[in-house]
């Protein structure tokens, strides 16, 4: 009699874990894979990147997830290696069995992961900025932030503006500050401005006063244009002001982060650059659309981390945005439907800008997403 | 040997997907340059931290050909490897009269200087930002997908150790464990220590430049971080791991540090703090490395019996 | 265009004088043990990341500077005691992998402990740059220097003139009779890690105005100061000095001269070049083989 009572009790706990077990796959999760460069020379990028990542996906989760499904998040840290990027990807890809990719912190991880996604069939939204991830145009992929491309249209269009017709360009030799380098050798002549003076420094050079010498001496230069992220650019303005010059300087979009100001200190005083909305939400004009998603956004990130937000933050936000409205509009996460709906992404106002995706263009950005800031006192000012 | 081959033959049972193989496949690339790169260490002696320099070179080379000039991935593949042993047995000579740390320092900078070359020639190598090209064609047929890839590292891999294997046993190895144990002593006795050094540094070079080579096809995608300093480190790291002067010792620190890192990404940030007491871990109580540390006690215990 | 060769002089010579503060803890190390401590960037990245947190937190300069060296010293000591230690008798390569895996470990430990963001010191003496003939100065980079120079000079005393460093110097020149006439060799391999722990932190606190530090700073420091200690002979303080400010300098002229893009490589050649022709660096003992 007892062992009746046994198995019956046995036989029911069964019946139960098998129909708990029905239910969970009638609602499977939808899952989100990521490969970030959380640690390495671009942790800068990858780590706000996670963070975003991870508080919106356990937000969303909170509020019940999307389309009655829960959002499952798979991350891993390729420290900023193309190889590891690589294998992170197929990873995610075959093994976590993901619906969408997001990632690729930079250009070389993103780069390095697109020929497997394209033969995979993989909706994959990059967070890195060269231009190249998205010219020519990959079935699969696309992107999220400027590219350095506009960043550096935008800062040679605002030195026209002011009449400048001579600059000296030092970048880092690094990733983000070399193609950077090459897209303005690549543009600058179209605004009518010429590189008279071109200096290269390591990322962790502990001094560029050599270099800005060498620009110095350069005669005839009306600005220098520096073009990197980390703590070079810290450096080199620190030196810039050591050295006494007093052209203009001009930063990339790199450098969009208060860290950066906390870094240079005074020195950075006067500086500019170009930079999305979401560095400075409350000067945007009232009627700008993107007002209210960079303040809602800037508000989320800094009370949930306690530290200044950055545009990087707000690169994975706009990824994970618009891979969740293509799914919802395909009604599913089929990777060929949910692909053609991030193409048709259209009018998405994003913390990047407003974003309008089109068969030939997978970003969707144009120069209109980028401010002139200028930083004063240690805060940016809107000055465009 | 016959073990190895059932294990690279076995190993694909327990693949469900191929990011398996793939892993398989890094981790049998990296035991092919690392049985190079014992002979060097282990053996001869000698240490090396540029052996990453030599495989980014047959991986640009093969890149660089195969795209720009359209030499098949083949020729491709053994120009470079002629260019990577030529320039070893150029630079091989002055630098292997130095010794312990003179030599690493050495090498260091021959692997850095080679990687800051290829970080900034980016008309060719399309700099930091990385260069892609096509697949390893041959005779009409063409080597991919994980799982042929799989194949073609694993009869490579069978191959690396069978030349090495045989090149130990031959009058030039023994040439070789005499001047790890003592150089003057074997000079004295007649060694031409210095042209077996070279040797040896040139043949670990070019077993690093063809797998550079395969690797570059494989990924279809490569950035000049695979010749970083860390790479060269890596790579040295996994010989003495897994034991030095031991031929499968190489191939066994090779894997377990190919698949530590795949296996460690779930616990995110503590990766690298637990990568660190591991390496420590094992070279504390297994100063010989693994594979001869774990023979050395099977030993003993039977002895004991 | 003196004025601009000063100026390239100035700033390789601080550079140079980082990495030499960075190549002289290797060389303190090396001369005691002959071992070659691949974590010694990360006491350098340690004493920056511990004192500017401390800063950050609230302790005032001179309290939080002394924090960080003790910490670091701590760290120097626990690292031989755990690690070097046990594995004395080790090959050398395998004592450099233990030194690697522990430099992997601090880094870690140190972006889960801290973070993984930037952080500055404010400079000692302001930041008026000093005006020398048509170039600057930082007076943060007089202060790398002065502390360069009292290191030299402090450990010169240490090394000649007290019974404990020539007892350290003595382990260093033959172990077994060091042994035989009574010096504790585990004391003296412990008091070589925390002295170069010690030194690779009031290096990286005295950069960290300059440089700024995250944890990952540790990697190229230790890069260069091996370099240095390479270049200038390996267990010869001195040397390391020289050899620091020498790549400092060849750097800085070559990016003002030549290629910035190439000035590392162009170090590195130099450096190669001493070695082909000065097999133990500059200043090195010329090593003999014993059959």
């Amino acid at each position: 009699m007892r062992n009746l009572v046994k198995w019956g009790a046995t036989a029911m706990v069964c019946a139960g874990v098998v129909a708990l077990a029905g239910q969970a796959s009638a609602a499977e999760p939808i899952k989100i894979g990521a490969f970030l460069s959380a640690t390495g020379p671009a942790s800068f990028l990858g780590e706000p990147e996670k963070k975003t990542l991870e508080m919106y996906v356990e937000k969303m989760n909170k509020a019940g997830g999307v389309m009655g499904r829960k959002l499952e998040l798979v991350v891993y840290d390729d420290g900023g290696a193309g190889d590891k990027a690589s294998t992170f990807a197929k990873r995610l890809i075959e093994s976590d069995k993901v619906d969408v990719l997001i990632g690729g912190s930079t250009t070389g991880t993103t780069m390095a992961a697109v020929p497997l996604v394209e033969r995979a069939g993989i909706p994959f939204i990059s967070l890195a900025g060269g231009v190249n991830i998205v010219e020519p145009v990959k079935k699969w992929v696309f992107k999220t932030p400027h590219t350095d491309r506009m960043a550096a249209e935008k800062v040679f269009g605002d030195m026209k503006k002011k009449g400048i017709s001579k600059i000296a360009l030092i970048s880092e030799d690094a990733g983000f500050g070399k193609s950077g380098h090459d897209q303005s050798m690549l543009v600058v002549k179209n605004y009518g401005i010429e590189i008279v003076a071109d200096e290269v420094y390591s990322p962790k050079d502990p001094d560029v006063t050599a270099q800005l010498t060498k620009i110095k001496n350069t005669p005839g230069v009306q600005a220098v244009f520096n073009f990197g992220f980390g703590q070079g650019p810290a450096i080199v303005t620190k030196n810039f002001k050591q050295l006494g010059m007093t052209v203009p300087l001009y930063q990339s979009h790199g450098v969009a982060s208060k860290d950066y100001i906390k870094l240079a200190g005074e020195a950075a005083e006067g500086v500019r650059l170009p930079a999305a909305g979401l560095v400075v939400p409350d000067q945007l004009a009232a009627t700008d659309p993107q007002k209210p998603v960079v303040t809602a956004f800037k508000k989320e990130y800094e009370a949930a981390f306690k530290s200044d937000v950055s545009t990087f933050a707000g690169h994975a936000y706009d990824g994970l945005q618009i891979f969740l409205a293509a799914a919802a509009r395909a009604g599913s996460v089929d990777k060929e439907k949910v692909r053609d709906e991030i193409e048709k992404t259209s009018g998405y106002v994003g913390t990047g800008g407003l974003v309008s995706m089109t068969a030939t263009d997978h970003m969707g950005l144009s120069l209109s997403a980028f401010h002139m800031v200028e930083i004063r006192k240690g805060d940016w000012v809107l000055s465009d | 040997m016959a073990l190895l081959a059932i294990v690279v033959a076995a190993a694909p049972i327990g693949f469900t997907n191929s990011y398996f193989y793939d892993v398989g496949v890094n981790a049998m690339f990296n035991a092919i340059v690392c049985v190079g790169l014992n002979l060097l260490i282990g053996y001869a002696g000698q240490i090396s931290l540029g052996h990453a320099g030599f495989f980014a070179l047959g991986a640009y080379g093969s890149a660089l050909l195969t795209t720009m000039y359209n030499v098949p991935p083949i020729g491709a593949l053994t120009i470079s490897a002629l260019v990577v042993g030529l320039l070893a047995f150029v630079v091989g000579r002055p630098i292997l009269k130095l010794k312990g740390h003179y030599l690493a320092m050495a090498t260091l900078g021959i692997g850095i200087i080679i990687h800051i070359v290829l970080k900034t020639e980016s008309k060719f190598t399309g700099g930091p930002d990385g260069m892609s090209l096509d697949n390893f064609k041959m005779l009409g047929f063409t080597v991919m997908g994980d799982r042929m890839w799989y194949w073609v590292a694993g009869v490579l891999l069978i191959l690396a150790v069978w030349l090495a294997l045989n090149l130990i046993d031959s009058p030039v190895g023994r040439a070789l464990r005499a001047v790890h144990g003592s150089e003057v002593g074997a000079e004295v006795v007649g060694v031409d220590t210095s042209s077996y050094k070279v040797l040896v540094f040139v043949v670990s070079a070019v077993f690093a430049s063809v797998v550079g080579s395969l690797f570059a096809h494989k990924n279809g995608f490569i950035t000049p971080d695979i010749g970083s300093f860390f790479g060269s480190v890596h790579l040295v790291t996994m010989v003495v791991l897994g034991g030095m002067a031991s031929v499968f010792g190489a191939v066994v620190g090779a894997v377990i540090l190919t698949l530590l890192p795949q296996v460690l990404a779930s616990v995110e940030q503590y990766e690298a703090m637990i990568l660190g007491v591991i390496m420590m871990g094992t070279m504390i109580f297994m100063p010989k490395g693994l594979l001869p540390s774990l023979l050395a006690k099977l030993k003993s215990r039977e002895a004991g019996r | 265009m003196f004025a601009a060769f000063l100026q390239y002089l100035f700033s390789g010579l601080t550079s140079g004088a980082i990495y030499a503060l960075a190549g002289l803890g290797f060389a303190i190390i090396y001369n005691a043990s002959h071992v070659i401590n691949f974590a010694q960037g990360e006491f350098i990245m340690i004493g920056g990341m511990a004192s500017a947190t401390l800063v950050a937190a609230g302790v005032p300069m001179p309290l939080a500077i002394v924090l960080a060296l003790l910490i670091s010293m701590a760290v120097g000591v626990a690292l031989e005691k755990f690690a070097i230690e046990p594995a004395r008798n080790a090959d050398v390569v395998t004592i450099i992998i233990i030194t690697i895996g522990a430099s992997i470990f601090l880094r870690g430990a140190t972006q889960i402990i801290l973070d993984k963001e930037f952080h500055s010191l404010p400079a000692f003496s302001g930041e008026t740059p000093i005006g020398v003939m048509g170039a600057t100065l930082m007076p943060q980079s007089l202060w790398v220097f002065a502390v360069a120079a009292v290191m030299i000079v402090g450990l010169w005393w240490f090394f000649n003139r007290t019974m404990f460093g020539k007892a350290m110097l003595a382990t260093s020149h033959n172990r077994l009779a060091a042994q035989l006439v009574g010096v504790g060799v585990k004391k003296v391999l412990l008091a070589s890690f925390a002295l170069s722990a010690l030194l690779g932190a009031v290096g990286g606190v005295v950069v960290t105005p300059i440089t700024f530090t995250n944890y990952e700073a540790g990697i190229m420091l230790g890069l260069k100061g091996f370099s240095a200690a390479v270049l200038g002979g390996l267990g010869n303080g001195g040397g390391a000095i020289i050899g620091g400010l020498i790549v400092g300098i060849v750097e800085a002229l070559a990016s003002g001269y030549l290629s910035s893009a190439y000035k590392d490589a162009i170090a590195f050649v130099i450096i190669l070049f001493v070695l082909f022709f000065m097999p133990n660096g500059l200043f090195g003992k010329r090593g003999t083989d014993r059959v």
